[in-house]
Parts: structure tokens; C-alpha cells; sequence
């Protein structure tokens, strides 16, 4: 057991930028498969609708804790000798593509009947309108919920320590099992997270009250 | 005794005074009329008559409760004043009849029993009997607001206050409720205060009529002769405003 | 995994459990905060807005740790399950304040009016005007966290919490057969959620869809 310094808190750092890393790279990959998703959808095919409500249910309705020890397990399994890091970002980017395409759906359908209709009569054809017209004030509003999520993404990133990969919360772990400074240790931990999450909580909320107007 | 007695009654709003100086007053039995436009003082001034408004200065005395005290007596003012507003306001989560009941009980301590009998009978009164186990999102605008003035005519009021009752329906449901206000004036033992702005409703049920600018009275009578012929340019201007 | 079948209901119980308490006591605080924000003192406020605010922007692994290693570290020794309970509740009670507290604000103003009006008293006014509409307001977003509460309780198996996560991973250890064991019990806790997700929609079809 020895005292803490200062090369603890740069090595926290250095997990800091690899939540960080984690976070956005998952938020980026997820985001491109929610899109496919929703584009998908637009087909108005039962059979995919059915399929996307399946995988959407299973990652909204079971532990994300489940979801990264399966994958980690799992794709070792099947030879791939995956690191903590890929698997990481592969669940947590279709975690993250779950949540986001139920998000970006809802920003669509908020848009009024009307929109489209207007679309139409103006002589629009749907794939017109919806580009257009639909997407853009979808868009608008999706950004505020999508800036929220980053926050949770952040958040749920800390588990991420449970396959071993040294992000935050492991850094965190892995000192304090040498120093036993639990206090200061995860009293810092919350700090720097926050210090990440709070200002970005806060300009979701902002983008929410603007979009309002 | 004097029903309603108002001697110089003011009010303001921060910085904007919105009743200037109101006197009064009303005797038992009568049913009077309120008209002005937005923004005269109308609903301001029947508010503080059920003590839902503070009033600033002035005296102002209603069903025998002195208003302008520190600390006036609103339980018993309000179990002599019932009052109906713009938007219902039912109790979304109650029947009808439950509605109903849910006053007599807890303010009036009536047994469950007697207080279902009487609203029975008062929501038959307005023309509801078969509604009374309905909830307020299963009926219309118009049967919503009798259900309202069946809720507070079962408290027994001396004094019964209509705020603009008629606003919020649709065209073609205003008649039902001009009808049960009209059954209503015939009893003599309330008396009746409707602030609103449809003359056809002011004439067939009051006898007389008070015209507010602007936080003063300025036309008081007979509603017929007031109406017939309007004294101030204001209420001139109000009329034909109104009529077109 | 059969032959863990009885552990396995255990492990459920009690997250089930956890899930119930935590659930009471975070809504307990949840409620008592938008109270405060709505009416308490405007001192008091900006202790409301800073647990809030803390709470929803940290991540409850590392509350967790912080409550149960940290505080022992500096003399507050509890056990595993008391560490739980106390974590999820107050991480709980963060999310639920503002659900609350928007809930009982969107009650207009004319029920307050015309309760009082009828001469009804404030224990009254809220007994039978408040309290139903308040629960009703809050119902569909309540619901939704109490089943994200549900899944989050799998993380206080990360302080050797004996909940049904913590069966799996000790199932996996016993038979080595990882990624079957996490998908098995994961499958379990989606089936909960779906009798939860149907549950909670019978509720509100019976009680609370015709009253509002």
C-alpha cells in the first residue's frame, strides 16, 4: 500500500482519453447502422420491421453487462482473437445503433401528417419529400436526444472495465487495488466524468430549448 | 342584507391595476350580468368575490363574509359561493358522479348515501342522469359543463358565479347549458353572477346588466333598458363590436 | 445449465427484489426533490438541482465503487447489499426527481382552483385531486426507468452482490461455457421485461386510460 501521485492521476487521464475514445468511436459506428436502420424501415417491408423490432428489443431489454461478455466470449469462440477494445466498440455501437434508430424514428414521426402532404401536393414524389422536407426538421430534432445519449453512452462506457480494457473506471480499479485510496480514488473518478458529462448534458438541453422556439 | 356589497374594491397585478374603484350591489335572488371586454377587470372581479383574488383596497363583503379582512373566512365563503369556470374543470380521474359527491362528503360531511341521492337528483336537474357513472373524457364539452354546475349547485350555494361558462364549447352545445342556466334562474333562492360576453346568453337569463371598462364600472341598470340604450360611447363601441 | 435452474430463480428473486426496493425508495426521494423544486425554499433548490445533476452525470459503477470501497475506506464499512441498495436509490431518486417533478407541474391550475372552490382542504386537494393525476402524469416514463433500473441491478454484481448476474458469472466459472451462460441469462432477464413491458400496459389500459 503506498501513497498516491501524481503519475496515478496522469494515468487516469490516459483512461479518461481512452473512455473518451471508446465513447465517440462507438457513438460514430452506431450511428451509421442506426441510419441504415431507419432507411431500412422506409421500406415498409413487414419482414425487416419484424427483425429490426427483434433486435431493438433484445438490446434494449437485456443487461449491457450481458451484451459485452457475450460478444467477448462469443467472438473468441469463433476464432476470432478479438481484443477487449474491438469487442468493446462492436457491442457497444450495437447497442448504441439500437437505441439511436428508436430515437431517430420518433424525431421522424413527430414530424406533422401535413409535411407530407404538403410534400405531395406540391408534386413531390415520397423519396423527394422525404429528403427535402422530412429529414431536415428531423434532423433538428433528433440532435438534442442524440447529444443526450452521448452522455449515457459515456456513462455505460465505465463497464467496459468488467473485459479488462483500461478505461477510466478500470484505471481507477487497477490503482486502487495498489494504494487502497478508494475514496479519493473513485471520489476523482466521478469527478472527471463529470467533468466530461455535465457540460455536455447541458448543451443537449440547450439545443432542446432552441429547437423549441 | 345585501348579497354582494363592493365599496371601492381595487386590484393590482404587479404594476398594472386592474380593477380601479369597483362598487356595488347585489341583493338576493338577483341574477346579473358582467360584460366587457378582455382585459376589463370582469373575471378579475368575480374571483375576489370567491376569494380566489386578494383584494387591495377597498370593501367588499359577499354572502355575509368580510373580504377585505387580513384573514377572511374562505371555508364558509365557499360553502355558500359555488363557481363555474371557462374550462370545467372536472376531476378527470372521478365519474360524474363522483364529481359530484366528492365535496359533499369531504367539505359537507354528508353520508355517502345522501350525497349520491342529491346528485342524482342535481345531475338529472341538468339533463345528466344517465351519465353518472360516464368520465369526463366520455363526454362532450357541453355535458362536462353541466356536470360542473351540478357539482356546485349539490353544495346548496346561496350564490352561484359563471365565469364565461359558454367560451370554451363549440357553437352548437352552448344551448344545452343556456338551457339549464335558464331553469336554473327561475329559482329565486340563488342568486346568479355570469361574467360573459354573449348578449343573446346576458338577456335571456339576467335582469341586469353591469357593463366594466377597463377596471371601472360604467353602465349599471335593467338589463333592457341598458342594453337598448347604452349610455357610455365605450359600451356603444362594446355593443357593436360584439354584434357584428 | 439445468441443473442451476434453482439458483438461477434465486439470483431472479432477488434482483427482483433489489429492483422492487430500490424502485420505492428512489421514487420516495425522487418525489420528496420535485417537492422541493416546486415549492421548497429557494435555498434548498440548488442542493436538489447539484444531487441531480451529480447523479446523472456519473456513472453508477463508479457510485457504486465510491460507496461501497470509498466510504469504507474511511470507516463506513457496509455489506455488498446494503452498498447496493443504497446506490441504486439514490441513483434512482436522481432520475425520478425530474419525472416527478414535471408530473405533478403539468396538473393545471384550474383542478387546484376549482378543488378549492368546493371548499376542499389541502390534504384533501391532494388526496383526491393531486395524487391520481400525479401518478397517472408519470406513469409511462416511470415505467419505462423502473425496467432500466431492472437491468442496471446486474452491475451490483460487480461488488460481489449475489443478485442473477452474479449467478451467471459464477455458473461460467463452474462450466466454462462463457458466452452460452451470459446469453442464457441475459434471455432471462428479457423475459422479465416483457411480462413487465405487458403488465405495465394492462395497468394502464384498466386504471388509468379512461381518467385523464
Amino acid at each position: 500500500m503506498r501513497a498516491l501521485n501524481a503519475g496515478d492521476f496522469v494515468y487516469l487521464l490516459q483512461g479518461l482519453l481512452w473512455t473518451i475514445a471508446l465513447s465517440f468511436s462507438a457513438l460514430a459506428a452506431g450511428g451509421l447502422l442506426a441510419a441504415g436502420i431507419v432507411a431500412l424501415r422506409l421500406l415498409r417491408s413487414r419482414a425487416i420491421d419484424v427483425a429490426i423490432a427483434a433486435y431493438v428489443g433484445l438490446f434494449q431489454g437485456t443487461p449491457l453487462l450481458g451484451q459485452l461478455l457475450f460478444f467477448y466470449f462469443g467472438l473468441s469462440i469463433m476464432g476470432l482473437d478479438i481484443a477487449a477494445f474491438s469487442a468493446a466498440v462492436l457491442t457497444l455501437s450495437l447497442y448504441s445503433a439500437a437505441f439511436l434508430s428508436e430515437i431517430w424514428r420518433g424525431a421522424i414521426a413527430a414530424i406533422p401528417r401535413q409535411q407530407w402532404e404538403a410534400g405531395e401536393s406540391l408534386g413531390l414524389g415520397r423519396l423527394q419529400t422525404l429528403t427535402s422536407i422530412i429529414l431536415p426538421q428531423a434532423l433538428r430534432a433528433a440532435i438534442p436526444p442524440t447529444v443526450g445519449f452521448l452522455v449515457i453512452l459515456i456513462k455505460d462506457s465505465s463497464l467496459v472495465s468488467v473485459l479488462g480494457f483500461v478505461e477510466l473506471t478500470r484505471a481507477a480499479q487497477i490503482i486502487n487495488n495498489s494504494t487502497f485510496h478508494s475514496f479519493t480514488i473513485f471520489g476523482t473518478v466521478a469527478l472527471l466524468y463529470f467533468a466530461l458529462c455535465f457540460p455536455i448534458s447541458r448543451l443537449s438541453r440547450r439545443l432542446e430549448a432552441r429547437f423549441h422556439q | 342584507m345585501t348579497m354582494i356589497s363592493a365599496r371601492d374594491v381595487r386590484k393590482r397585478f404587479g404594476t398594472l391595476e386592474v380593477l380601479k374603484g369597483i362598487s356595488l350591489d347585489i341583493a338576493p335572488g338577483e341574477r346579473v350580468a358582467l360584460l366587457g371586454r378582455s382585459g376589463s377587470g370582469k373575471s378579475t372581479f368575480l374571483r375576489c368575490l370567491n376569494g380566489l383574488e386578494r383584494i387591495d383596497g377597498g370593501g367588499l363583503d359577499v354572502a355575509g363574509i368580510d373580504l377585505a379582512a387580513p384573514k377572511p373566512d374562505l371555508k364558509t365563503l365557499r360553502r355558500r359561493v359555488g363557481i363555474v369556470f371557462q374550462s370545467f374543470n372536472l376531476f378527470p380521474h372521478l365519474t360524474a358522479e363522483q364529481n359530484v359527491t366528492l365535496a359533499q362528503r369531504k367539505v359537507l360531511k354528508r353520508p355517502a348515501d345522501e350525497a349520491s341521492r342529491i346528485a342524482a337528483d342535481v345531475l338529472a336537474q341538468v339533463g345528466l342522469a344517465d351519465k353518472m357513472k360516464s368520465y369526463p373524457s366520455q363526454l362532450s364539452g357541453g355535458q362536462q359543463q353541466r356536470v360542473a354546475i351540478a357539482r356546485s349547485l349539490a353544495l346548496s350555494p346561496t350564490l352561484m358565479l359563471f365565469d364565461e361558462i359558454t367560451s370554451a364549447l363549440d357553437p352548437e352545445l352552448i344551448g344545452e347549458v343556456v338551457g339549464v342556466l335558464e331553469r336554473l334562474a327561475a329559482n329565486r333562492d340563488i342568486t346568479m353572477v355570469l361574467v360573459t360576453h354573449q348578449l343573446g346568453f346576458a338577456r335571456s337569463i339576467a335582469s341586469r346588466t353591469i357593463f366594466m371598462h377597463e377596471g371601472r364600472i360604467l353602465e349599471d341598470g335593467p338589463a333592457e333598458s341598458v342594453m337598448g340604450t347604452p349610455a357610455t360611447v365605450e359600451f356603444k363601441a362594446f355593443l357593436s363590436a360584439v354584434l357584428t | 445449465m439445468l441443473r442451476y435452474s434453482d439458483l438461477l430463480a434465486m439470483g431472479a428473486l432477488r434482483s427482483l427484489g433489489l429492483t422492487a426496493l430500490t424502485a420505492i425508495l428512489g421514487l420516495a426521494i425522487g418525489t420528496g426533490c420535485a417537492l422541493v423544486l416546486l415549492y421548497g425554499s429557494r435555498r434548498a433548490r440548488p442542493f436538489v438541482t447539484g444531487y441531480v445533476e451529480f447523479f446523472r452525470n456519473t456513472p453508477f459503477l463508479v457510485q457504486l465503487f465510491f460507496i461501497f470501497f470509498g466510504l469504507a475506506s474511511v470507516g463506513f464499512r457496509m455489506s455488498a447489499w446494503t452498498a447496493a441498495i443504497f446506490a441504486l436509490s439514490i441513483n434512482f431518486g436522481a432520475y425520478t426527481t425530474e419525472v416527478m417533478r414535471a408530473g405533478i407541474a403539468a396538473i393545471p391550475r384550474g383542478q387546484l382552483e376549482s378543488a378549492a372552490s368546493l371548499g376542499l382542504g389541502r390534504w384533501h386537494t391532494f388526496t383526491d385531486v393531486i395524487a391520481f393525476q400525479a401518478v397517472r402524469n408519470v406513469y409511462p416514463a416511470i415505467s419505462s426507468y423502473i425496467i432500466l433500473l431492472f437491468l442496471g441491478t446486474s452491475v451490483v454484481s460487480q461488488i460481489s452482490a449475489q443478485d442473477l448476474f452474479y449467478v451467471a458469472s459464477f455458473i461460467e466459472s463452474r462450466t466454462f461455457r462463457n458466452f452460452e451462460t451470459y446469453a442464457f441469462v441475459s434471455l432471462i432477464y428479457l423475459v422479465i421485461v416483457v411480462l413487465f413491458r405487458i403488465a405495465s400496459a394492462l395497468v394502464w389500459t384498466f386504471v388509468f386510460a379512461r381518467r385523464g
